[in-house]
């Protein structure tokens, strides 16, 4: 089952989060970090530039030979003792891991970190069948204990003060010495890391999700900072991989290249500090690693997306710069966008994936700063793409009525520039007249969706052309 | 008009000019006559709201040495495109450039109707004739400040303003455009004025558009964020290129009640700060 989503409430969401004191100050942090170490990252590497339109370039290369590229990969996973499982939907992905965890007797399950496993709802599916299922990344081990779900695609408790986190460490942790000190961040890593060492070493099962696949060498690969990721997958005598089926990339030189703009994307940093490659389970000569490999390819709507204005898109490597660069963002937070992925990525992806009709708040909610797109390393044009779905409301009569009517009105005013210069010189005029006192308005009718929040200027009185007509009739005098 | 030219240029550095830059001034200037009909689109905001703004620009244009027109308009149509409403977003662009047919230039004193025009319109064409028709008006489409220092090459100005300001960059007009350096180079010729930079003048003011009536809670935070930087600038006067931004950012920094002036860089350029800043009353005027 995906996790139910709350888009359609986005303006009450928004309105929640405005007013969240503690989220506000943990907001704070985004809005400056993330931008200024990407700055500097880009600032060292001079070809950054190039390399963003290269990674554009093979993505696309990809999406356009997909089934190709999807057959080598589970090849070559075939070929190194792996299998492979494509999942239509959902509740495909999640019954075919389920049932895997089943067939060995799965009591407990590890898990890296994976925003399509959230995309699915595999957590609630994974202890609905009776077993547990265990986040293994901080930030997601953190909202886990909260019942929460995570804020942004690469840091899911970035929404949270380290004053939360202590309480919820002491809530959880009964087993340790209520008197423990953990006032500084290293202290709460430190007690997260004894806690989950058992988990680890408890699990029957280890799920991790991928950032690249390799066709060439049916290899998984995950990028993470924490090294939690080798042990949820090498541990456990299973290791299930899932994914998104547009994560298969040609060969791991290609990998090498979305590497590079990935981590600097991201986090600023110039790789993430593990870089994990997994192929197939234990050979005869390894020391350790798996008995049994798996591989979940998910499709959920992304194959609909092919071919569409919305394939763009699929070219997402997941780095959360977007949303680390957007204003709205900065104000709301991700719980606000109300499903599984926030920020402008998720305003595009988001009704691709549930419907516009319930996630065509997001697509709106955009100034269309273009900040996002200007900092994508795989330039995706996501201000145009938010403007596609919009249009796609449009033609179906989704906008809003007063809007569609407040939009038919002007326009036909704007398309009939003598009525046009008539009506608006009246209401200029008027307008003017009105505001000639205070030279704004505190409120006016029909506008309170602006003067709730601030003033409106008032007119200087006639209208540009009006005036300028008048004076050049003077001057030729 | 300008390709003929270029193709009867024989230098090798006109050629290398044509494959390094789209927008080779140098050649436009070389095809242009001496004294260039520019059709001034004055916005609809500038026109129903503060038309000193299309005043100073047209005083900025004929300075330079153009003649300047003023043919009928109303709106690029930008509100329909962002709604969705792609069929009245290309009946407004026919409609503006029926309505400029006959100007050498195109000039808009905002980045975001210049964008709209010069990256948009020929994204609403899929007919050839008319795609290429679109494709032609953009060429000849510039932001105003823009327009003058890379077109007109136009280095200095002759005004005064006595005082600091602070500049934001608007977001169409810095991402589509790449207007950053521009108006700053320009402020720099200002007699007596001493340009201070905010934090995050590349950050959005939260307008957007019909975003700011839609999403007013939201913008109105994004909008505070703003103003704090202005505040936080020292500097009792802001300046921008864009009146849909000049609007939201006066709009809140009168509802605050703080002692800072708003106006279009166009008015301080031309030396036209006779009219109270925006949303200001006559007699308050600092």
């Amino acid at each position: 089952m995906t996790l139910h989503p709350t888009t359609p409430d986005f303006k009450d969401n928004a309105h929640r989060a405005l007013h969240d004191p503690e989220l506000q100050k943990a907001l704070g942090h985004v809005q400056h970090g993330f931008i200024y170490k990407r700055q500097s990252a880009v600032e060292r590497l001079p070809e950054f530039k190039t390399l963003r339109e290269s990674a554009r370039d093979l993505k696309d290369h990809v999406l356009k030979n997909l089934d190709l590229y999807l057959e080598t990969y589970e090849r070559n996973v075939a070929a190194a003792g792996g299998q492979v499982h494509f999942a239509r939907t959902s509740a495909e992905a999640c019954e075919t891991i389920v049932n895997i965890c089943k067939s060995h007797g799965a009591k407990s399950v590890t898990k890296g970190k994976s925003m399509v496993s959230e995309e699915i709802g595999l957590n609630a599916a994974i202890e609905a069948a009776g077993m547990q299922a265990v986040e293994t990344d901080l930030g997601e081990y953190i909202i886990q204990l909260r019942g929460e779900t995570p804020s942004h695609i690469i840091a899911p408790a970035v929404h949270l003060t380290k004053e939360q986190v202590e309480g919820d460490f002491r809530r959880v942790h009964t087993h340790l010495d209520g008197a423990r000190d953990l006032s500084e961040p290293v202290q709460l890593l430190t007690e997260a890391r004894g806690v989950l060492r058992e988990r680890f070493l408890a699990a029957d099962v280890g799920i991790t999700g991928a950032n690249f696949l390799i066709a060439e060498t049916g290899t998984s690969i995950i990028v993470t900072n924490e090294g939690n990721g080798d042990l949820t997958q090498s541990l456990p005598k299973v290791h299930i991989v899932i994914a998104s089926i547009e994560k298969v990339v040609p060969t791991l030189e290609d990998v090498s290249l979305l590497l590079r703009v990935l981590a600097r994307s991201a986090t600023g940093q110039d790789m993430s500090v593990y870089t994990t490659l997994s192929t197939g389970p234990r050979r005869e000569t390894d020391p350790d690693g798996p008995e049994h490999y798996h591989v979940v390819l998910v499709d959920n709507g992304r194959s609909a997306m092919l071919g569409t204005e919305f394939e763009d898109m699929l070219r997402c490597i997941r780095c959360g710069a977007c949303m680390n660069h957007c204003p709205v963002y900065h104000a709301i937070g991700g719980h606000a966008y109300g499903w599984v992925y926030p920020g402008p990525m998720g305003a595009v992806l988001t009704p691709s994936l549930i419907g516009v009709e319930k996630g065509g708040h997001l697509p709106n909610a955009s100034t269309f700063c273009g900040r996002c797109e200007s900092v994508c390393p795989v330039k995706i044009p996501l201000p145009k793409l938010m403007r596609h779905w919009r249009e796609r409301e449009f033609e179906r009569h989704l906008t809003p009525a007063v809007q569609r009517f407040g939009l038919k009105i002007w326009a036909f005013f704007a398309k009939n520039p003598g009525l046009y210069s008539f009506a608006s010189r009246a209401a200029m005029s008027a307008l003017a007249w009105l505001g000639r006192d205070k030279g704004r308005f505190a409120s006016l009718p029909l506008a309170k969706g602006w003067t709730d929040y601030r003033d409106l200027p008032a007119p200087q009185g006639d209208t540009f052309q009006a005036q300028w007509r008048k004076r050049q009739k003077e001057a030729r005098r | 008009m300008a390709d003929a030219t270029i193709v009867a240029l024989p230098s090798n550095e006109t050629q290398a000019n044509l494959h390094t830059t789209r927008k080779a001034p140098e050649i436009t200037l070389t095809a242009a006559p001496a004294r260039p009909r520019v059709g001034l689109f004055a916005t609809c905001l500038v026109d129903l709201f503060r038309p000193s703004v299309g005043f100073a620009a047209a005083k900025l244009l004929d300075e330079a040495g153009c003649e300047v027109l003023v043919p009928p308009q109303t709106c690029c149509g930008q509100p329909a495109f962002n709604s969705g409403d792609r069929v009245t977003a290309r009946d407004l662009a026919l409609q503006v450039m029926d309505a400029f047919s006959g100007c050498d230039y195109i000039v808009a004193p905002s980045g975001s109707c210049t964008g709209q025009m010069v990256k948009h319109f020929p994204e609403l064409f899929d007919e050839p004739k008319l795609a290429m028709r679109a494709r032609a008006f953009a060429a000849k489409t510039f932001e105003l400040v823009s327009f003058l220092t890379d077109v007109l090459k136009v280095t200095s100005v002759e005004a005064t303003y006595e005082g600091r300001v602070t500049y934001h960059d608007s977001c169409s007009g810095l991402r589509e455009l790449g207007i950053q350096s521009q108006p700053r180079a320009l402020l720099a010729t200002v007699k007596g004025l001493e340009l201070v930079e905010m934090n995050e003048s590349d950050v959005c003011c939260g307008f957007g558009g019909t975003f700011a009536a839609k999403y007013g809670e939201i913008s109105d935070t994004i909008v505070t964020k703003k103003t704090a930087n202005v505040s936080e600038s020292g500097a009792p006067l802001l300046l921008a290129g864009d009146l849909g931004c000049l609007m939201n950012m006066a709009g809140k920094i009168t509802r605050q009640g703080k002692e800072i002036d708003v106006r279009h860089v166009a008015e301080v350029l031309a030396g036209m700060c006779d009219e109270p800043p925006i949303g200001a009353r006559k007699e308050t005027r600092r």
